[in-house]
């Protein structure tokens, strides 16, 4: 089992009051699935999204990320964890503006602790799996929409993660490139053996998924 | 990631924001340019005394009236003064010294011709020259029969030979000090200035006329000379022991070396120096504050790349190293530009004016020290500020 969550609770404090953004959420994902996590923007998503993703702690219960309990880690690991593991994909691409599709993608392979031509060499090969082998000099402000989006799938894929976490990833783009990026994504779950969840409100893309669970009030529930 | 490219990315970082990273960097070459200038002052300020001293001759001793503890203000007030005599008694008892030389020093109105001058006069021994390296350029200098016979004699130095005389020879002409007529002898060469001391400004005469001519017996002060430098303690047990026979067992005089004179001064300029110093280091300090200001506002701006960088897998050292990098590029950068700048400043005004500004190697260690010291100092607190980002909110952060 890639991700294991069991009894998952996040609790805030606001002023005086407590909100449970997840409610002893049990949640399992296995390796090679494509799963689309739904649900209405303050259900609790992207909580969810933030401790699968290891950006974020649990309040209660435990994580198991490969058969290890992350939730006893302290954030050094959880960085390395991060790096290795998990791969993240944005809405909003979050790319660095000054810095090339060529160093945007290399930039895990920095903290990985590779030298400069090994991060090279695999950010190259990243950027042609998702077709821009030609763009690789470009800055992302000289990029589509489209292809800002694949450097960012190229740069959450560079160190071979367990995970691709993708939030709301057609969110910023128009209907016919956020198709284009969810073919990619077919083709990656499929051809190359990703193991995607994905955060998504739109039920046409949540579709395309293998599998959908659905986040309510805190509480995750199995949608098909 | 390492160093090399933790410095290389803080360059990338620098390089982009050009001018304000140029701006920034004003302040701390501003500061370090003002540290080394003024060390450079200072320190040209302590080679002009020493030239001076060296030009005073060497092994001097100088006795003046006046028990030590009552300070040099009280001089010869209520104590015995030390007379021609005592003078005399040095010259033939103390074998260690080579050369005595009493001095008397007065003021006094000099007449020549319609022409009045008020100058300097000094009454000492033949010594005197040989002791100070002083020479005649034209006639000749005080004989010791000049002296002995109370000679009204005078050897005047270039000014007042100019102020007096014009273009004419005086030599052998008659000059009036206070009224009574001295015949002038030979003319000085040119001194210059020495501490505040023109040599060029006086006439010399015998002790002993000079004696007659202010009606007083007492001396301003004797001047000696030691036969060696590593005999001075000696010197001056043999100068105490003798004068204290004279004054009935009491030390009721000074002795001073020029070696300690000038020690003193050392140490005054040196402290100067480093307080002039601590001064400009403050300006460093504001540097560094409007280092650590930048680097806030650049934290926030970049918000957004710290949380991606966390992210992708960026522990928080990572983070903090990255600004502290930045700081420490952007200080001791413009450390190394106010090295050169405040060095090059030193010397060109070492060429204009000829005052011996020295950069020393210790200004110069010390401001990339402590340039780099406040690059770390003031970029720790926005560098954890960075590193303590929550990612999740930096990565909404707009």
């Amino acid at each position: 089992m890639l991700i294991r969550l069991e009894k998952v609770t996040k609790e805030y404090t606001l002023g005086e009051e407590t909100v449970q953004a997840l409610v002893d959420v049990d949640l399992q994902i296995e390796s090679g699935e494509y799963l689309a996590i739904i649900g209405p923007s303050g259900s609790g998503k992207s909580t969810l999204m933030n401790i699968i993703g290891l950006l974020d702690r649990p309040s209660r219960g435990t994580y198991y990320l490969n058969d290890r309990d992350v939730t006893e880690m302290d954030d050094d690991e959880l960085a390395g964890m991060r790096n290795r593991y998990i791969g993240f994909v944005f809405q909003t691409f979050n790319l660095l503006p000054r810095q090339s599709a060529l160093a945007n993608v290399a930039l895990p392979l920095v903290y990985a602790g590779l030298d400069r031509d090994e991060r090279h060499e695999r950010a190259r090969e990243a950027l042609r799996s998702v077709d821009l082998g030609n763009r690789m000099h470009h800055l992302p402000n000289e990029l589509s929409g489209g292809q800002r989006q694949r450097v960012a799938i190229a740069r959450a894929l560079v160190n071979k993660p367990s995970l691709l976490l993708a939030d709301e990833p057609t969110g910023n783009l128009d209907s016919r490139t956020g198709n284009e990026i969810l073919e990619l994504f077919d083709n990656l779950n499929r051809g190359g053996n990703v193991t995607i969840a994905m955060v998504t409100h739109e039920p046409d893309v949540a579709a395309r998924a293998m599998r959908s669970v659905r986040v309510f009030d805190g509480r995750v529930s199995e949608a098909r | 990631m390492n160093f090399g490219e933790s410095i290389l990315l803080a360059l990338e970082a620098l390089v982009t924001n050009k001018l304000r990273s140029a701006l920034t960097m004003l302040g701390v070459v501003i500061g370090v340019t003002s540290v080394i200038l003024l060390v450079a002052l200072g320190t040209g300020a302590r080679n002009y005394i020493e030239e001076q001293f060296a030009g005073l001759g060497t092994n001097l001793l100088i006795i003046m009236p006046g028990a030590e503890t009552q300070g040099p203000g009280a001089a010869g007030l209520t104590e015995r003064p030390l007379t021609y005599d005592d003078a005399e008694a040095l010259d033939r008892q103390a074998y260690l010294l080579q050369g005595v030389a009493p001095i008397i020093f007065g003021s006094v109105q000099a007449k020549h011709r319609g022409e009045t001058e008020n100058i300097s006069v000094m009454g000492t021994t033949p010594d005197f020259a040989t002791l100070r390296n002083i020479r005649v350029e034209i006639g000749s200098y005080l004989s010791d029969s000049d002296v002995t016979g109370h000679r009204r004699v005078a050897v005047i130095g270039q000014s007042v030979w100019r102020e007096l005389f014009g273009a004419a020879n005086p030599l052998g002409q008659t000059i009036r000090l206070n009224d009574t007529s001295y015949r002038v002898i030979g003319i000085l060469e040119k001194q210059g200035q020495t501490l505040g001391f023109n040599m060029d400004d006086m006439a010399l005469i015998p002790v002993t006329s000079a004696q007659d001519l202010f009606g007083r017996e007492d001396l301003f002060e004797i001047l000696a000379g030691v036969v060696r430098a590593d005999r001075m303690e000696e010197a001056m047990d043999q100068v105490t022991s003798i004068l204290m026979r004279r004054h009935s067992q009491e030390e009721d005089f000074t002795l001073q070396t020029q070696a300690a004179l000038m020690g003193t001064l050392d140490t005054i300029l040196t402290m100067m120096t480093a307080m002039l110093a601590s001064i400009a280091g403050i300006s460093l300090v504001v540097g560094g504050i409007g280092i650590m200001n930048i680097l806030l506002v650049s934290v926030r701006e970049r918000t957004r790349e710290i949380g991606v960088r966390i992210a992708v897998g960026a522990r928080k050292r990572d983070i903090l190293r990255q600004f502290l990098i930045e700081s420490v590029v952007i200080s001791s950068a413009g450390g190394v530009l106010g090295i050169l700048v405040g060095a090059a400043g030193a010397l060109l005004f070492r060429a204009a004016t000829g005052f011996p500004a020295e950069v020393t190697p210790w200004s110069v260690i010390i401001a990339f020290g402590f340039s780099t010291l406040v690059g770390i100092f003031f970029g720790v607190f926005p560098a954890r500020k960075a590193a303590r980002l929550d990612p999740i909110e930096a990565l909404r952060y707009e």
